[in-house]
């Protein structure tokens, strides 16, 4: 009986320690899932490295981070993977986290020169959409339509912040009448991606946040093509999502074999079809058959890390005021 | 004094709630305790406060309101059916949330049956979404539950009192005011106040029908203190806010309803009813019966429906999460039995005893969640402790519920039967076999197949502790929508519907076994 454990689990960490030396990786829940990169990952690494890959899942993006801070210095995890740049200030600021030596060539459609986080993923943030729906051009256009869209709420999930930064790094001090504008758009708001991917599907609105990659899991795994993505003139903000090494960890020299092996072809073959987001470094064999059909934005939104809680928090109050009334 | 009489000792109980209070109150004082300076609370906080309280405050008072004529249909008639109908009605307070709001919005969303009704007769499609959307969703959940609770309130009523009444030619009118309405006083407070407390830590029911950030409630501020702000302080206070409002409501109930029933005590026979044969009243229970199932059920085979074809093609990590899931329910069950019955026996004597039950409902998942963890990382790893610590918390969330429909039960047997054990002689483990057990089986029934069932269902506490290889079912449900596999999801969550649901017929099917 495995819970037994709880009680037993002071006295075996103790004697656990000498056997093979185990990776202890905390990540977001969907990565873990049977359906998440989590299970082809580990038995890639584990091939390689002569240890136990230990993936702990918890919540997304933003609870992970929160599960680091309450568990502070004291933490088990050595790696932690899943932050995106919405959260990499905070997480630095916890001071947990310590420098990587990890060198790649990056497809990032933007620079990458951070000394502590590795990237090994990224997207687009978009509206997605079934064919016969006529796509707007823009945030204004989709404020101006009778389109009817879900979005989540920017303060319990990741994608819904991401539309918080979106419209304001396009639109600056414009952003809260955006936001008027789309206001009678909005169907509803909810608490994460799930149920409002699960809405849009149901036929209860038209588009639903989501990312331009979308389209490809519809394309990919389930054959069906009637998906798009709206591709917008202001620009499409990004989520990179990164990974961090954290100072305290016992297992130091592993967990930067870990964040090497990240940015290798093994890991990033693995990343597009099970994640659904493009590769931080694309493989050798290039991307899978299909991604070539997504749209590419002509141009890339992303708020400096440092800047993204100041801004975070001046937009929320405009989309609360907005939204609200 | 009738409450002298109970010769079993109530430490036992006492003990139970302290327990119980110590789980709430500590967690929530550890989180205090571990981020000691709060960020102050703004006006977006106060305005949530203020949603919180008045949707719940319309939620509980529709659906105890609609739960009477309801109740009263189902008491005094007898059908083909009934039973299962009884026990079917209770289907929606037991799915887990986001499974029962799709079963709705494919009923009454923008594109669903009620829409697509209206536009072949040429009229706009119905608004569900905004603060009439979160209380048609809040009574959705809950009328089951209040129908229960008042449907009990009904059977208490000794089959002798209503055959005196038809001797007497009582009126309707009469038999409102001498039996039904003494009753209702009795039962309808506390069902309010559960379900007012039940609603007021809803989250992604008001966030998702409320249409936007004006259905903001307490919950997710919460929420938003804790992840957004990572601050602890504030989550804390704001998490005290909604258990002084649960209380509050939980003390009113019990104010309200004090007092005895008094109606004696019966030969236990199967309730007569002469009254409500003309046709005006049967036609009035046929429409209450009818519209409330309609209400419940269609939503529901709409889930059923979405899940069937996905359901035998599950993939085998679905159905491990399944087992997990029932041994989860299987430990909060037993647990439950035993917290609720100690503290349903010590209410004889301390009836504010109650009220410890009804803080579960109102605490926040998360703080409790949080608390816990905070309290258990020192010492073990929290993933080895995850099934405990649902079980445990689930089986406090459910004392509430239990406690409702236990400690009238409790009291009754000891007002009537109290004197003549002691005359007996009877006592301790005797009393509770011969005498006490066997009048309250149906409300523990009822009770421990409830603490099973949404053991099942839950999301809440289980994300923080859940270790990745060990999945409980609702969790797999929602890393299977995170994975895009809605189809997958929907089968899954018919499973988990029936698995809810059957582990709660078969309790409460033992419960009324004979009765």
């Amino acid at each position: 009986m495995k819970y037994l454990g709880c009680i037993a689990g002071v006295f075996a960490a103790s004697m656990a320690a000498a056997e093979t030396p185990e990776l202890v990786v905390y990540t977001y829940d969907s990565f873990v899932s049977d359906w998440g990169p989590g299970p082809a990952v580990e038995k890639a690494f584990e091939a390689e490295c002569a240890c136990d890959l230990k993936f702990v899942g918890a919540g997304d993006g933003a609870a992970l981070l929160a599960r680091i801070k309450l568990e502070g210095a004291r933490t088990d995890a050595d790696v932690v993977l899943g932050l995106d740049t919405n959260l990499t200030a905070a997480a630095m600021e916890t001071e947990l986290f310590a420098p990587h030596s990890v060198s790649a060539d990056y497809s990032l459609p933007i620079a990458w020169d951070d000394a502590t986080f590795v990237p090994y993923d990224w997207g687009y943030f978009a509206f997605v959409h079934k064919d016969g729906v006529d796509a707007p051009a823009n945030l204004k256009a989709l404020g101006e339509s009778d389109l009817k869209i879900v979005i989540q709420d920017p303060r319990s999930s990741t994608p819904g912040l991401g539309l918080l930064m979106w419209v304001k790094s396009a639109y600056g001090d414009e952003a809260p009448a955006i936001w008027d504008g789309l206001s009678d758009n909005i169907v509803t708001v909810t608490k994460g991606w799930s149920e409002a991917y699960g809405l849009f599907l149901e036929g209860e609105a038209d588009m639903a946040l989501s990312y331009t990659t979308s389209p490809a899991y519809h394309l990919i795994a389930e054959e069906d093509a009637g998906f798009a993505a709206a591709s917008f003139e202001e620009g499409h903000y990004l989520q990179v999502e990164v990974a961090g090494k954290l100072a305290g960890s016992d297992q130091s020299e592993l967990a930067d074999k870990f964040l090497a092996f990240m940015v290798g072809d093994a890991f990033q073959t693995i990343i597009p079809t099970t994640n659904w987001m493009y590769p931080a470094v694309t493989p050798a064999d290039g991307l899978p058959k299909g991604f070539e059909t997504l749209v590419t934005p002509e141009k890339s939104l992303l708020v400096p890390a440092v800047d993204a809680p100041a801004l975070r928090d001046a937009a929320l109050a405009e989309w609360l005021t907005a939204l609200s009334k | 004094m009738a409450d002298r009489a109970q010769q079993i000792n109530p430490w036992f109980g006492v003990g139970a709630a302290a327990l119980v209070a110590a789980l709430i109150l500590g967690t929530l004082g550890i989180v205090a305790f571990y981020a000691p300076d709060a960020g102050r609370l703004g006006p977006s906080d106060w305005a949530a406060v203020r949603f919180t309280v008045s949707q719940a405050v319309l939620s509980a008072l529709i659906s105890v309101i609609c739960a009477i004529p309801v109740a009263r249909a189902l008491n005094r008639r007898r059908f083909f059916g009934r039973s299962l109908l009884i026990t079917l009605l209770g289907a929606p307070f037991l799915l887990p949330v986001i499974v029962a709001v799709m079963g709705l919005l494919t009923v009454f969303g923008r594109s669903g049956w009620v829409s697509q009704l209206l536009e072949l007769v040429g009229l706009p499609p119905i608004p569900i979404y905004g603060f009439h959307g979160v209380v048609i969703a809040h009574v959705f959940f809950n009328l089951p539950l209040a129908t229960r609770v008042i449907l009990q309130g009904w059977s208490s009523i000794p089959a002798e009192r209503f055959r005196l009444a038809a001797q007497l030619g009582f009126s309707a009118r009469d038999m409102v005011v001498h039996l039904e309405w003494p009753m209702l006083k009795r039962a309808a407070p506390g069902a309010f106040a559960i379900i007012f407390a039940i609603c007021l830590s809803s989250f992604a029911v008001a966030l998702t029908l409320g249409g936007g950030p004006r259905a903001t409630t307490v919950e997710l501020a919460i929420y938003q203190a804790f992840r957004f702000d990572f601050d602890l302080g504030k989550a804390s206070i704001l998490a005290s806010i909604q258990l002084v409002m649960a209380g509050s409501a939980a003390l009113l109930a019990l104010w309200v309803s004090q007092g005895q029933g008094g109606f004696g005590k019966g030969l236990d026979r199967v309730a007569a009813r002469w009254d409500g044969a003309n046709r005006l009243s049967l036609w009035g229970d046929t429409c209450a019966i009818l519209l409330a199932s309609l209400f419940l059920l269609v939503p529901l085979s709409a889930v059923a429906m979405r899940g069937i074809g996905a359901i035998t093609e599950l993939p085998s990590a679905v159905w491990f999460s399944a087992w997990l899931s029932i041994k989860v329910a299987l430990m909060s069950a037993s647990l439950a039995f035993f917290l609720a019955l100690s503290i349903a026996l010590a209410a004889v004597r301390f009836a504010w005893i109650e009220s410890v039950g009804l803080l579960a409902i109102a605490a926040s998942p998360l703080v409790i969640g949080t608390g816990l963890f905070i309290a258990i990382f020192p010492l073990a790893s929290p993933q080895e402790c995850a099934m405990v610590v649902t079980a445990s918390v689930n089986a406090v969330m459910a004392l509430p519920f239990a406690l409702r429909v236990l400690i009238p039960a409790v009291q009754d047997v000891n007002a009537h039967y109290g004197r003549l054990s002691m005359s007996l002689g009877l006592s301790g483990f005797a009393l509770l076999r011969l005498v006490i057990l066997p009048r309250i089986r149906a409300p523990l029934g009822f009770a421990v197949g409830l603490a099973a069932a949404l053991s099942m269902g839950d999301l809440g506490v289980v994300a923080l502790f859940a270790a990745t290889d060990e999945a409980t079912l609702p969790l797999q449900i929602f890393r299977l929508m995170g994975a895009y596999r809605m189809d997958a999801a929907a089968g899954a969550a018919l499973l988990l519907g029936l698995m809810s649901f059957g582990v709660f017929w078969i309790c409460d099917a033992w419960g009324r076994r004979n009765a």
